[in-house]
């Protein structure tokens, strides 16, 4: 695999999480918006979410692909501002966002139980 | 706008290290950048360094940074872009190895031309024959029409002066090399699209892109060289997914 | 930084969402982390929807919705130039998502208040 090609990879997976998040993130404003009205509480939230597998598998999405847009787009801020380029930064950057991913996973799961 | 009397001109002299020095040059009607850079020349100091050909913005030799943006010098106005208090500030392309005063060294800039592959070609004749009859492009097919949207490029390096994508990655490509290899992508007898894609791919390429616009923004051609790496991020992806690189 | 070349608004809607992306980034693990950490019970979460009921919480939280909102906004116009070939009226298009934006703070705003 080329060093070219891999990058292409990356934006591409840029892009397609993108086009997922552009989804989730409307859903996760709404949801924001409305659910602070009138305050948050513990139980709200989880009576949302306490066993539910379409928020949950929602939820798990969403983190996945949240975790891997914003380390792909630290890469790239890296790449142009502090020089850090290669195939090692590379993968160190998708490990970073699977890492975060898992933290949300976690959370959502945490949540649905 | 109220006419100055006389412009106040700072002009940067020496190459990479180097200072700005100050001329007064009288202020006439329907003067352009040019015009001013000429007139130090030949009235004031001989020694000042520049580039111009055909002055009537075909040859895309003499683009400079114009109070802090890249311009072809022959055809901007001097009214466009001075204040009332006739301040006007040149210095060489951005981006670009300077060669001495307002010259800038243009060999990187063509260079990618050719590592993007910006020749076209051809798809009958790859011996370089003549093939036996005219290519048939219909002139409002698609793909001619995206061709046809970029193929006035004069090569005079104002949108690569003006790309920060450029100044943060030495390797990049550049504007005007994609937007060639984009009207060959699209051009129909021409039989090196798959090698071409290739070469304009990764963070060298197309996907550094971050669409600012600056390209477009500033070809004085009126190009639109963002919507050209634009469209050679889609024709990648697409072959990308579907397996066809 | 020469801000002259740098003053059309497609170039202010890239740096607006490199900031607004980059602070999205940073904030992800941390929000994640903390949400992870607060389901270990209905009382632990309780405690973390207090803490943020302070003022500076809540305009933190107002900004996190605005970043997230033109992230998106900016974020479907790039979509729609790269795979859709929508070139015309571009300064528009950044218009419409810095409105989308802010929208979406006032939402939050007078819900949360």
């Amino acid at each position: 695999m080329s060093g070219a090609r891999g990058q292409v990879h990356l934006w591409v997976v840029q892009r397609v999480t993108a086009m997922l998040l552009a989804a989730a993130v409307v859903v996760h404003l709404v949801t924001i918006v409305s659910a602070v009205r009138g305050g948050l509480t513990a139980a709200e939230i989880i009576g949302r979410l306490q066993g539910h597998e379409g928020w949950l598998l929602f939820y798990v999405l969403f983190a996945l692909a949240a975790g891997l847009h914003g380390a792909i787009g630290l890469r790239n801020i890296a790449a142009e501002t502090i020089g850090l380029r290669g195939r090692s930064a590379d993968l160190a950057w998708v490990a970073a966002g699977l890492l975060t991913a898992g933290f949300g996973i976690r959370a959502a799961i945490g949540l649905y139980a | 706008m109220a006419e100055p009397a006389s412009l106040k001109v700072s002009v940067w002299r020496g190459a990479e290290q180097g200072e700005f020095a100050r001329y007064e040059v009288p202020a006439r009607a329907n003067q352009t950048v040019l015009d001013v850079v000429t007139h130090i020349q030949r009235e004031i100091d001989p020694s000042l360094a520049y580039r111009f050909a055909c002055r009537v913005g075909m040859c895309g030799s003499c683009a400079m940074t114009v109070n802090g943006r890249a311009r072809w010098t022959c055809r901007t106005h001097v009214r466009k872009v001075v204040d009332a208090d006739g301040a006007l500030e040149l210095r060489p392309l951005a981006n670009l190895p300077v060669i001495r005063d307002l010259a800038a060294d243009l060999t990187p800039f063509f260079e990618k031309w050719r590592r993007a592959r910006g020749q076209f070609e051809p798809k009958d004749a790859p011996d370089g024959a003549v093939p036996a009859d005219f290519a048939v492009v219909p002139p409002g097919s698609k793909a001619r029409a995206e061709a046809d949207a970029g193929i006035e490029c004069i090569g005079c390096g104002v949108c690569y002066a003006s790309c920060d994508v450029v100044a943060w990655n030495p390797d990049y490509l550049g504007p005007a090399a994609m937007n060639r290899a984009w009207t060959l992508v699209n051009d129909v007898r021409d039989g090196a699209r798959a090698g071409r894609l290739e070469a304009v791919a990764g963070d060298a390429g197309c996907h550094s892109c971050h669409s600012t616009q600056s390209c477009t923004e500033r070809c004085p051609k009126n190009l639109d060289p963002s919507s050209a790496i634009a469209g050679l991020k889609r024709a990648l992806f697409w072959d990308t997914l579907l397996g066809r690189r | 930084m020469d801000l002259r070349p740098r003053s059309h608004p497609t170039y202010l809607a890239f740096v607006v969402h490199r900031v607004s992306g980059l602070l999205l980034a940073l904030f992800l693990p941390v929000h994640f982390w903390a949400l992870g950490s607060a389901i270990r019970g209905e009382a632990a979460l309780d405690g973390l929807l207090r803490w943020t009921e302070n003022p500076l919480a809540k305009a933190a939280e107002t900004l996190l919705v605005v970043l997230l909102a033109a992230h998106l906004a900016g974020g479907l116009r790039v979509l729609a130039l790269e795979f859709l070939g929508w070139r015309r009226r571009q300064k528009d298009m950044v218009a419409i998502s810095a409105g989308i934006a802010l929208l979406a703070g006032l939402m939050f705003l007078l819900n949360v208040v």
